[in-house]
């Protein structure tokens, strides 16, 4: 009420006159109020949407941007106006809070939209007025609901196994998601088939079949073929139990896993089985062993690791756990009521079915759930008239919760489909960032390499720079200074992943100290692999390396001979440096950081003409000559 | 929409079961009372899913008691010459004013809620109900614009005697012309009142009364133990304080 509160505020300063005759001391000096009296109309310019307002209602709350001085920065001086940049839409209900004081949630817009103007504007959300407040909220709760699911999605599913990952876990990792190997794939078809298997015969063996001969009773199949079916049974039973083995191996928390519902409904399904086996065949017991075999339907609950719906359906009956509960419970309530009443009511008829309470139950099930058997009926009026009020009331008490179950698992399922979508955008949306990435990266290595950073005349300048724009120019500009200030260079992911495999095979000499040892050891050692890479790096094109990688490579490119300053990146030149393969000695480093200038090893390196490119370590970047030139990796 | 006289056929029926209860009282005697039981469930049942209506007589349907009160303040020019204020001075007032009651008129239990949140650690009620009657001028519960501007022209723009004469109308509860010391302790106490529990030094429970009986020293001449309006603003005009601090709230509006 931060409004009222301004607006009375003069009337209850001049109200303050009662009390100066009873006043013991004298009174303070009221402020000096500097500004105007007069109250002004500002102009607020909001996309070409003028509004205007007092100005003493925005005044209203000094902590927000119109409130406060901060709208000076916003102020046009030639068209007297406040003008910014924003959605027009939203501003008005911006300016409604300062008018009522109240803010309103309008149900149309985006919430995050909204939430961004807001905190532009300075206002908290927390003012929202109490019509509003639930459904912003509830639309908050949602959007952050389903930004925390998509980042989980994206990090469960699809990231790359980590490199050191134990057998166990990528075991794991092949029972969670089937998609990621093929062998996880054709296990999980083979399981899906053997638990169809299992079913059907489970379903056949009771099927009468024809007599054996001699013999006039239909017997069941599983009788009859009993050994087939036996060995059926044990076919399954093996898979499903070297399954559960194995998952039991790979879980990552044992104890969790031993816990989970598909564990147990995995245990159910081959303990019948076992138990058999145990058990002697004693017709005392064989009863209880019969009452054992229905556990093996249990199997068709496997199911659900291969099917998705299946899993939504359960994840949804959890979810409407407390409407199944709350049905539940209106229907206990109803059926004992019912079923008292009727029982009551029918106890004079002679020869009733309805002996007793319990017994009534029955009917009243069958009525309330509309389903009218008609083994129980009444006889008497008193109880037909109930028995109808009975049905109908059943009627609406099932029909309540339902709307409910249905709009969760709806809910659940669209999820489940956003997700499914999500994933599958996700793989574009990657792929255009890389693309994006690795465009400007492109764009600055042909800067370079077109000899832009150079101070050229302004011949070759025209030459060399294509049509870029400023922001380009001023890009490329910033990238030169960092590479000027680390003194390493940008360059592209072949040379980097290369530098990356030959120090994780050997070049562990790349980081002592004494570099003309290193030389020796690096040109005499692996000259093979570094022909073979010099090779791919003078074939190399450019593409951005994925991730950001902490550590700079450089790569040197010494000329022998004394050629003309120029640089050269790995990436246009290619016909230049196959033509000037033989002059040049290559060599490679890989440093961490900047290193103060060593010494050359020009004049250290043995000829290796044969060779057209040797790859040496030299701790050194800084000191180059200018006959070398550095191209670093990002 | 059934209407039963409904009391008159209960009755009937009662007195019927009742002769019936009587004669066959051992068999049927439960089965009645049950019977009696289930049809007076089965009307509350009927009543509430509004299919009968127990009342006899006719029922007004006041679903939403519409508040259609809405006073309009006479003219702009009219006002001008009841008040001293400018007319830009009345625009900004009534738009403030309208913001805030948008039927035009101010009951007790808005003034009190205004109050309360200026004044928030002590009880400003007692003390906003007296500063309503002062500005309810008519006595007809409800300030309009233009009591509210009259009372504020009087405090901010009259000369001091019509101050001092709008203070006394004030503290004058019963509006007799004379103040007396119990209507100077109601007052009191509810200025008091306002400043709350938490003072420095500690809010003594004399300290209205002791207030109230220096007031009537200064100001009862005669020492009736009344306070009449010329005793006031004689007083009022010998006390520099007073006088100096009656143009404290000039620039208010």
């Amino acid at each position: 009420m931060a409004a009222g509160v301004a607006t009375w505020l003069p009337f209850a300063r001049a109200a303050a006159v009662g009390w100066l005759p009873l006043a013991k001391k004298t009174m303070p000096k009221p402020p000096v109020d500097k500004k105007s009296r007069n109250d002004e109309i500002l102009i607020v310019n909001v996309s070409g949407l003028r509004f205007q307002t007092w100005k003493n209602t925005l005044d209203r709350y000094p902590d927000t941007l119109l409130g406060s001085s901060e709208k000076e920065f916003f102020y046009n001086e030639e068209t007297q106006e406040y003008f910014f940049d924003r959605d027009p839409e939203m501003f008005r209900h911006i300016l409604n809070f300062y008018r009522t004081g109240k803010l309103h949630y309008p149900r149309q817009e985006c919430i995050q939209a909204f939430d961004e103007e807001l905190a532009f504007y300075g206002i908290v959300p927390d003012i929202i007025g109490d019509c509003c407040m639930e459904e912003y909220r509830d639309r908050k709760k949602e959007n952050q609901e389903r930004l925390a699911e998509d980042t989980e999605a994206e990090m469960a599913t699809d990231t790359p196994l980590p490199p050191n990952s134990t057998p166990r876990e990528r075991l794991w990792r092949a029972f969670e998601n089937p998609h990621t190997s093929t062998m996880a794939l054709v296990f999980y078809y083979v399981t899906g088939f053997f638990i169809a298997v299992s079913v059907i015969a489970n379903v056949v063996e009771t099927v009468p079949c024809q007599p054996l001969k001699g013999s006039k009773k239909n017997l069941p199949c599983g009788e009859k073929y009993q050994v087939a079916f036996f060995c059926m049974d044990t076919a399954c039973v093996l898979i499903f139990t070297f399954e559960y083995l194995m998952r039991l191996f790979a879980a990552p928390s044992r104890c969790k896993f031993m816990r989970s519902v598909m564990s147990v409904i995995d245990v159910v399904a081959i303990m019948p089985y076992y138990i058999g086996l145990v058990m002697p065949e004693n017709e005392d017991v064989s009863g209880a062993f019969v009452t054992l075999r229905v556990f093996r339907v249990f199997r068709i609950f496997k199911f659900s690791r291969h099917s998705q719906g299946l899993r939504i359906l359960g994840y949804t009956l959890k979810s409407c756990a407390s409407e199944l509960g709350f049905l539940l419970f209106s229907l206990t309530m109803a059926i004992i009521i019912f079923a008292t009443v009727m029982f009551y009511a029918e106890k004079g008829t002679k020869g009733t079915n309805f002996t007793s309470i319990p017994a009534s139950f029955w009917y009243t099930i069958v009525t309330m759930t509309t389903l009218g058997y008609g083994d129980m009926v009444p006889n008497t009026i008193a109880g037909k008239i109930f028995g109808s009020i009975c049905s109908l009331s059943g009627v609406l008490v099932i029909a309540l919760p339902v709307p409910v179950i249905v709009s969760n698992f709806s809910r659940i399922y669209h999820q489940n489909q956003r997700a499914d979508k999500m994933r599958a955008q996700q793989k574009v949306r990657l792929a255009r960032i890389r693309l994006a990435k690795k465009g400007t990266t492109n764009a600055f290595l042909q800067y370079k390499e077109e000899g832009g950073l150079q101070d050229h005349d302004s011949d070759s300048a025209a030459l060399c720079l294509k049509n870029r724009s400023s922001f380009e120019h001023q890009h490329h500009h910033l990238l030169h200074c960092l590479e000027k200030t680390t003194n390493h260079e940008f360059t592209d992911e072949l040379t980097y992943s290369e530098m990356c495999m030959t120090e994780s095979v050997g070049y562990r000499t790349s980081r002592s100290t004494s570099i003309s040892s290193q030389q020796a050891v690096s040109s005499s050692c692996c000259p093979r692999r570094a022909k073979r890479r010099a090779i791919r790096l003078a074939n190399s094109t450019v593409s951005v390396s994925r991730g950001s990688v902490q550590e700079l490579d450089t790569l040197q490119i010494q000329k022998s001979t004394a050629g003309p300053q120029s640089r050269s990146s790995l990436n246009a030149r290619t016909e230049d440096l196959k033509l000037n393969c033989d002059q040049r000695d290559y060599t490679a480093a890989i440093i961490s950081i900047p290193t103060p200038p060593a010494n050359t090893p020009d004049e250290s390196l043995p000829p290796s003409p044969a060779v057209p490119g040797i790859l040496r370590n030299s701790r050194s970047t800084a000191s180059f000559t200018h006959e070398t030139f550095k191209v670093s990796s990002l | 929409m059934l209407r039963l006289a409904l009391r008159k056929d209960l009755s009937r029926c009662v007195s019927v079961m009742l002769m019936f209860f009587r004669e066959e009282w051992e068999v049927e005697g439960l089965q009645t009372v049950g019977f009696l039981l289930i049809v007076c469930s089965s009307l509350k049942l009927l009543h509430f899913l509004g299919l009968i209506d127990f009342s006899a007589e006719d029922s007004i349907e006041d679903d939403f008691e519409l508040s259609t009160v809405c006073h309009r303040p006479e003219g702009l020019e009219k006002l001008q010459e009841q008040t001293k204020f400018t007319k830009k001075e009345l625009q900004v007032l009534y738009r403030g004013f309208k913001n805030e009651c948008p039927s035009g008129v101010v009951n007790e239990d808005t003034f009190k809620l205004i109050y309360s949140q200026f004044f928030p650690q002590g009880d400003s009620s007692t003390y906003a109900h007296f500063l309503f009657e002062a500005f309810d001028t008519n006595k007809n519960g409800s300030v309009s614009f233009e009591d509210f501007v009259i009372g504020l022209s009087i405090i901010l723009r009259g000369t001091i005697n019509d101050r001092l004469n709008w203070a006394f109308n004030l503290y004058d509860l019963n509006k007799d012309g004379c103040i007396t010391k119990e209507e100077m302790l109601d007052i009191m106490k509810s200025i008091y009142d306002m400043m709350g529990k938490y003072t420095y030094p500690c809010m003594q429970d004399d300290a209205p009364r002791e207030h109230v009986e220096n007031f009537f020293q200064k100001m009862d001449r005669n020492h009736d133990g009344v306070v009449t309006i010329d005793e006031f603003i004689e007083s009022c005009h010998k006390d520099e304080n007073i006088m100096q601090s009656m143009q404290l709230f000039d620039n208010v509006i």
